[in-house]
């Protein structure tokens, strides 16, 4: 049963990924604006022209030039990208790792943040501090994650200057890396220093990424929580006297996290589409920057590349997020 | 017929029902609060060139990067300091307002029109219609919204015109998510049932029947839209695409003045605050209106 729900998942998900495939060639293709005439200098000839032409395939006609991407792709062949001269997927391997970091520590963050919010705003029913709290989490689901990037470069990066305002790391700083997974890396074999130092660089877009989502899963989780509080099974754990911490945190969350998750999934994923302005915002070298300078400058292979690479990442987590709700729900564990 | 929801709790006339229902919105504070600010936004917008103290492409190099008052070295000329350029900020400000509400209106509106068409239709015919339309969300779904607005702007060429679209294309899932499943519940519902006895046409059924009885729930969502439309053109803005430097937004004195943070914080703050307090009332505005109209949140 379970088998074929996720082989049927599976196969939405691919026809969702070829899709987005669809729609960006698309509409790159039908976008004025020659993507040659960026590359060539002032003086070439129209044979240079033509030969460029040639040599990105963009002389054939749009059905072709498709299916010889796509072919590419199954091959794992990306193309090359027109402003960079080199390959699409050594540069999406080059710059995923970057990206993948910072997203994940921003929604470990969030979870952190918007998970303790709930626990504590439940402990503190009709007291001040309740109130105190609902006030700040509305503010922070109120304000987009631009505006708090924006915010913390004024206040951290220049009124009260304690944090580095771009780049992943200092660039006087030259380690050999293995992977470019910098953070995990230099965790990994105990170079902490170089590790404060990434973290450092990362504080304010993890935070600017993290707020809002925290704001929404506190938000639901305290409803939630609060409607547990009233069920026989905490009222009987109390009558066993158990402590009010160990009711919130333990019997109401236990029963919560599934709906909760479900509630909350699709919040993940706006955070991934978050990263884009938040890299650009840090001048932080992940695919998100990339992409837009990729836009300005017509890297038509580099484009289609990322915006892949990003709908297969939306495709990932919610996938992920399904099979977690599944994985927290009794009724389908036991079923 | 658009109160009908709220009519099943208090039979009334229908002027009744409607004072009720104002009522009922003018009761939430966060609409008050909200509604306000925006009404004083569009009031500056409209009365920008009277109330303008300069005009906001002026340049002055003399009185560059003068603070705003209250700072060491301010000119009382410039209440809000001056730019690199000598322009005043508080006039760019202002002027700014237009852009930002200019887009926010437009834009949400029609992002509001083509999805609720969409969702209508799915929620309503489904089968195939449904299958098309949700498919399409799904894929819209996967793409980063900057990227892609990024992408169309870059595309049609810079201009409010192509921001304003770009934000349309982009959006309409939001509406044609919440009014696809609206409908579809809306569409059991007895009055339905009823219409289709009567010998109604599907599209007098879907359009004078169900329609107004999903327009309170998209009131709400169109107001919030109009924040998110706000920071798209002030990310749009910042990344340099929105429209001309000749006519000040708030995104693009935001991005000029992330290159001059150290030597005059205000040209990068001021239109920082302005952008939150717009986002912040679209907001508060459409939470409450939400609240005020959905009779499920009632209850």
């Amino acid at each position: 049963m379970i088998a074929t729900g996720l082989l049927r998942r599976l196969g939405m998900a691919a026809a969702t990924l070829f899709g987005v495939a669809v729609v960006v060639f698309v509409l790159l293709r039908v976008a004025p604006g020659d993507p040659i005439a960026m590359m060539i200098s002032p003086g070439a000839s129209p044979q240079d022209i033509a030969e460029l032409r040639a040599r990105y395939g963009l002389d054939l006609p749009l059905f072709s030039q498709f299916g010889i991407w796509l072919a590419g792709i199954l091959r794992g062949d990306f193309g090359t990208s027109i402003s960079l001269h080199r390959d699409v997927l050594g540069l999406l391997a080059e710059r995923l790792p970057a990206t993948l970091e910072l997203a994940i520590a921003a929604c470990l963050v969030a979870v952190a943040v918007g998970g303790g919010a709930a626990i504590a705003g439940t402990l503190m029913r009709r007291r001040l501090g309740e109130a105190a709290l609902d006030g700040a989490i509305g503010l922070m689901l109120a304000v987009p994650d631009f505006i708090w990037a924006l915010a913390f470069v004024l206040i951290f990066g220049v009124l009260w200057p304690v944090l580095p305002l771009s780049g992943r790391m200092d660039p006087s700083v030259s380690v050999p890396f293995v992977t470019h997974f910098y953070l995990l890396e230099s965790l990994i074999t105990f170079r902490f220093a170089i590790a404060g130092d990434i973290i450092a660089h990362m504080v304010m877009p993890i935070m600017a990424l993290a707020l809002p989502l925290a704001a929404i899963i506190s938000r639901i989780l305290k409803s939630a929580l609060s409607e547990a509080m009233v069920q026989d099974y905490v009222l009987i754990a109390r009558v066993k006297g158990l402590s009010e911490i160990w009711l919130v945190a333990g019997e109401a969350l236990r029963n919560v996290i599934g709906p909760t998750l479900a509630l909350t999934g699709v919040q993940f994923t706006f955070l991934i589409g978050g990263t884009v302005i938040i890299e650009r915002i840090f001048a932080y070298p992940g695919i998100g920057n990339m992409g837009i300078e990729a836009v300005i400058n017509r890297d038509l292979p580099l484009i289609q590349g990322l915006v892949l690479v990003f709908g297969a990442l939306f495709i990932l987590v919610n996938l992920a997020i399904d099979l977690a709700v599944a994985a927290f729900n009794p009724r389908l564990r036991h079923g | 017929m658009a109160e009908a929801a709220l009519a099943k709790a208090e039979p009334a006339s229908p002027e009744r029902r409607d004072r009720g229902v104002l009522r009922a919105v003018l009761a939430e504070p966060k609409v008050v609060f909200g509604g306000s600010f925006i009404l004083l936004l569009i009031a500056v917008a409209l009365s920008a060139p009277m109330i303008a103290p300069h005009d906001p492409l002026e340049q002055d190099l003399m009185s560059g990067t003068l603070p705003p008052h209250g700072f060491a070295g301010a000119s009382p000329d410039f209440l809000f300091g001056t730019d690199d350029l000598g322009r005043d900020v508080l006039s760019r400000l202002i002027f700014g307002s237009r852009i930002a509400l200019t887009v926010a209106f437009v834009a949400a509106s029609l992002a509001a029109l083509l999805g609720t068409l969409l969702g209508l239709l799915a929620g309503y015919f489904g089968k195939m219609t449904d299958i098309v339309v949700s498919r399409l969300i799904e894929i819209w779904m996967a793409f980063p919204p900057v990227l892609l607005s990024i992408l169309v702007v870059a595309i049609m060429g810079s201009g409010v015109g192509s921001v304003i679209a770009a934000i349309a294309i982009i959006d309409w899932t939001r509406f044609a998510r919440v009014v696809r499943a609206e409908t579809m519940a809306q569409a059991q519902a007895d009055y339905v049932t009823a219409a289709r006895t009567l010998g109604f046409g599907r599209m007098t059924i879907l359009f004078r029947e169900i329609l107004p009885n999903v327009a309170p729930l998209l009131l709400g969502l169109v107001t919030l839209e109009m924040g998110i439309a706000v920071i798209v053109e002030a990310i749009l803005s910042f990344v340099g695409l929105s429209v001309s430097s000749d006519t000040p937004t708030w995104g693009g004195m935001i991005a000029q003045g992330r290159q001059i943070i150290y030597q005059a914080w205000w040209v990068f703050a001021l239109p920082l605050v302005a952008l939150f307090a717009t986002v912040l009332a679209f907001n508060q505005l459409g939470d409450g209106l939400r609240r005020a109209l959905d009779p499920v949140m009632q209850r």
